[in-house]
């Protein structure tokens, strides 16, 4: 986004109206060849090129190879319905630098809440001690990244007041209780996020973004003689407040209507082993838990993932094509360039069923001698990068929908899910599926809910027999969780058959 | 900031709050110190400190309520960001269950010292800490060649807090952590299993700083070449380690607010049973230097000790100020503070050797339980049992059940509850349990 030339550090987004706390601005200009936006993002941290550079010095001093500094001020805003009327509402303010010092693989980390030269040099000289000779570092030339915009916002959330939300939040509350009369609760999310980031390497790399990020999420509960059902519906992107429309109010609250009730009709199935159809989109989840954390080049690097010997090998059927994208417009794992300043990429990771490709981060992207493919994310300046996926789908097959259906004589055909998990050294992975229905005789019959399916990776991607043209990318509220760092991602798969899972 | 600039601080929040059209407002200012270290093979891996703050304030005006947290001190943004909140706040819709909690209730002084800070962590050398978390490593590194990686962890923490209330509440306190644990990764012909060992505590001297590593690169040889077993009923034992995993939705399920969104299996169970009548749960805050324990809740609500199952009864649930008006019940606290579950008399080893078929659970992986319904699916890794003894790995599989009638078959608790965790709970063994395999 082109940041509009404004005094920007706000204390609220939920403000009233857009009261303002004016930084001082330390103009350093001299011989800049940086943009107006790079030095306004340098006002809004009240940082000087000249501090960027000591700190940095002070971060490589012990003889380290390289050394970062993240700057991040993050404003959250989360709007809350319960029990008919947007009563409560939540906002967050977080701001600091992560001073982050690399020896080979070795990791020395700190951060400051405070922005100030004493406190940042402090923290430089904290996360310093991962290298422990003397070291001679002299400054690089400064140059700004060029980045694109895969989020350019129509309108800031930092522009749109709690008063403008609340018909939203309500249209869905009214629109899910007139829709049906077992409907007994409605809660009603929107959160909105607002990032600035700036960032600057000991290879004199100076970047800057604004990432906008949202989410507007329902829950109906039905109540029906005695019987009690649940289902949550949720879109995430990074856009602006034109996210907000009437349509996607309405799309969302039919959705989250339509599938509780169709969960009093719904059974568990018989546990054992059987073919598995996934839907388009939202099953993309196999994709993420199946093979895309073990995909991780951490993981491989060390030699801890099941999948740490196949790269180069055939490990799918050759219509597979699986990809991890964070340039798609507006997507909520895009990104602009990763939280290490590489740029963002689309990596194809298994390419007509041949493993082409691990997702990395800096540290292991020099470890294979290869360009980085921009997978290094952190959940926030207090956090350590490390390889996370961005979108995470695979292409269309060869496929129809309904030829998969019907090639299933006994098995089941799931479409909507809460969460999944995986072991990453020996490759089983899981996923909870929150609706789905059985497939008897080559056709959908009983609706199931509420099971655990659990398979192997490997194997599961073997297996997968079938794919139709029908990709969706799914913009549900995907967060993903690594050594307790959450991430945003989104997930994408056409139709597809797996030959064998065990469904709970 | 010290206490008493924290108070100072939330005193002067709170002043500004009043002033600017609040008609109740509450504080909280905290901060927390850590330090993280990762030793992989012999070199350290990582090494971090963090320091961080955090206010937080909790607005009441004309009946409409939010709450907003900061990590930006600077007086002049504060007075700023409170404005602003305040302005929001009127926004929204009014609601009457909205207030501060009623006085009475509040912590005002007088309980037992809870021995919850060790000051010795504040000033541990950084060389101390990486020869600790080395020890570890090495009780493991080197020990089998089939090890692709050990990595033993080293972290403590320092957390300081006062909370402020315009109603009359204040109070403050500080704890100490302090953490050791080992992963192993082995090679194997199929795959590469891994497992882990912790220990922690809350001071320094009373950590177990042995048998980590050791225990880690046992448990990992143990899973070499899982096989999944039929599907069907078998009676499981789930160790302690894990056993929280499946008392969880229990604990959703007794909150205040999920009762009252019908997103619990429980409602309406007070004085009924809800398990199998061998199991008592007690919320006991007083442990002394307890994970949990606390003299208030995030409220400021005085702690109590309360009996949350009773031979299979519900007695309590865990009720804060907001939904408890909105229930009409008596808060008793929105959340847990130790979770202490009765102990029987045997170990796990001794509980296996009674059992002809069956499943030792170790570890969960994925799996959810609707909360509306009770219903569960959760994928496990353990081992299978035959004639009492341990026969060969299991992974790839499944539990399902209903939590209402799982509970009921709960058979006999472990003499083993991991005492340095905030869920204090023993291994549990359940008969007829639902596991899906081939």
């Amino acid at each position: 986004m082109i940041l509009r030339r404004r005094e920007f550090i706000r204390t609220s987004g939920i403000a009233a109206a857009g009261s303002l706390v004016i930084p001082p601005l330390l103009h350093s200009c001299k011989m800049s060849r940086l943009s107006d936006n790079a030095e306004s993002y340098m006002s809004h941290f009240e940082v000087t090129r000249e501090q960027l550079q000591k700190v940095i010095s002070a971060a490589m001093e012990k003889g380290a190879d390289y050394a970062d500094l993240y700057f991040e001020h993050s404003l959250n805003n989360t709007s809350a319905l319960e029990d008919g009327k947007v009563n409560s509402a939540y906002s967050n303010i977080a701001y600091g630098v992560g001073i982050r010092v690399l020896k080979g693989d070795q990791t020395g980390y700190a951060y400051s809440e405070v922005i100030s030269e004493e406190a940042m040099l402090k923290a430089a000289r904290t996360a310093a001690n991962i290298a422990d000779v003397s070291g001679k570092y002299l400054n690089a030339r400064v140059s700004e990244l060029t980045s694109p915009s895969y989020y350019a916002v129509g309108a800031s959330w930092e522009d749109y007041s709690v008063r403008d939300k609340i018909p939203f939040i309500q249209r869905m509350n009214d629109r899910v209780f007139a829709a049906d009369n077992r409907v007994a609760k409605a809660n009603v999310y929107l959160s909105d996020k607002t990032s600035y980031i700036l960032f600057f390497n000991s290879e004199g790399l100076l970047a800057w973004d604004y990432r906008p990020l949202v989410f507007l999420a329902g829950v109906c509960i039905m109540e029906d003689k005695g019987r009690i059902e649940n289902f949550f519906s949720g879109r995430s992107f990074r856009k602006g407040s034109e996210f907000l429309t009437n349509e996607l109010v309405d799309e969302m609250s039919d959705e989250v209507v339509r599938k509780t009730s169709l969960l009093f009709e719904a059974i568990r199935p018989e546990p054992g082993e059987m073919e598995v159809v996934v839907g388009a989109g939202e099953s993309g989840i196999l994709l993420h838990e199946a093979m895309g954390h073990a995909f991780e080049a951490d993981f491989n690097r060390k030699d801890l993932s099941i999948f740490s010997d196949m790269m180069g090998k055939k490990i799918a059927e050759p219509f597979v094509r699986i990809i991890d994208d964070g340039t798609i417009p507006g997507n909520r794992g895009s990104l602009n360039f990763d939280d290490e300043g590489n740029l963002s990429k689309k990596t194809v990771l298994v390419d007509e069923g041949i493993l082409t490709s691990y997702l990395h981060d800096r540290i292991s992207s020099k470890h294979y001698n290869i360009d980085p493919t921009g997978n290094g994310r952190r959940e926030s300046f207090r956090h350590i990068p490390m390889p996370r996926m961005r979108c995470t789908y695979m292409d269309n097959g060869p496929h129809k929908k309904d030829e998969i259906i019907s090639s299933v004589n006994k098995g089941i055909y799931v479409d909507s899910f809460s969460n999944g998990e995986v072991n990453i050294g020996q490759g089983d992975f899981t996923f909870f599926v929150k609706f789905g229905y059985l497939i008897e005789n080559g056709k959908l019959t009983r609706p199931v809910k509420d099971v655990n399916i659990i398979g192997n990776g490997p194997q599961a991607l073997a297996d997968i027999v079938m794919a139709a043209d029908d990709m969706i990318i799914n913009d549900g509220v995907w967060t993903c969780g690594k050594n307790g760092q959450g991430a945003p991602v989104s997930m994408g798969i056409p139709t597809v058959k797996i030959k064998k899972l065990t469904v709970g | 900031m010290n206490t008493k600039e924290k108070y100072d601080l939330a005193d002067m929040v709170i002043a500004h709050a009043l002033k600017s059209g609040a008609d109740q407002v509450a504080v909280t200012i905290s901060d927390n110190r850590s330090t993280e270290i990762e030793i992989r093979d012999q070199k350290i891996d990582t090494l971090k400190e963090s320091n961080r703050s955090n206010l937080s304030v909790d607005i009441y005006t004309e009946n409409k309520y939010s709450s907003h947290s900061t990590n930006r001190m600077k007086k002049e943004e504060l007075l700023k960001f409170i404005e602003e909140a305040i302005a929001a706040t009127k926004y929204l819709a009014p609601d009457e269950f909205r207030t501060l909690p009623e006085p009475e209730l509040y912590y005002s002084g007088g309980g037992p010292e809870l021995n919850t800070l060790d000051p010795e962590i504040d000033s541990l050398d950084a060389r101390k800490k990486i020869d600790m978390a080395n020890q570890s490593l090495n009780e493991a590194y080197g020990e089998d060649e089939r090890i692709i990686s050990v990595s033993s962890y080293y972290s403590d923490s320092i957390s300081n807090m006062v909370k402020v209330a315009s109603n009359g509440f204040r109070g403050d306190s500080g704890s100490t952590g302090i953490s050791l644990a080992v992963s192993v990764s082995i090679k194997s012909d199929a795959g590469r299993p891994s497992d882990y060992w912790y220990e922690n505590s809350r001071f320094i001297d009373r950590l177990k700083k042995t048998d980590i590593g050791r225990e880690a690169l046992a448990r990992a040889l143990n899973k070499m070449n899982p096989k999944k077993i039929a599907s069907g009923k078998y009676p499981v034992i789930i160790e302690n380690r894990v056993a929280g995993n499946i008392a969880g939705p229990i604990y959703n399920s007794l909150s205040g607010a999920n009762i009252h969104q019908k997103q619990s299996f429980l409602i309406g169970k007070q004085d009924k049973p809800i398990t199998s009548s061998i199991l008592t749960v007690y919320d006991d805050p007083f442990i002394p230097s307890g994970s949990g324990s606390r003299l208030f809740d995030s409220e400021g609500l005085a702690s109590v000790r309360r009996p949350v199952i009773e031979n299979g009864v519900l007695k309590n649930y865990y009720i804060d100020t907001y939904y408890g008006k909105k229930l009409g019940m008596k808060p008793t606290s929105g959340s847990s503070s130790n979770v202490v579950f009765g102990k029987g008399k045997r170990s796990p080893q001794e509980m296996i050797s009674s059992i002809s078929k069956g499943v030792y659970i170790t570890g969960f992986i994925g799996g959810n339980c609707n909360l509306s319904t009770g219903d569960f699916s959760y994928g496990i890794e353990g081992f299978y049992i035959e004639n009492g003894r341990i026969v060969h790995p299991v992974n790839e599989m499944n539990i399902t059940g209903n939590m209402n009638t799982f509970w009921f078959s709960l058979s006999e608790l472990g003499n083993d509850p991991r005492e340095n965790d905030s869920i204090m709970i023993p291994s549990l063994m359940f008969e007829n349990a639902v596991l899906s395999g081939i």
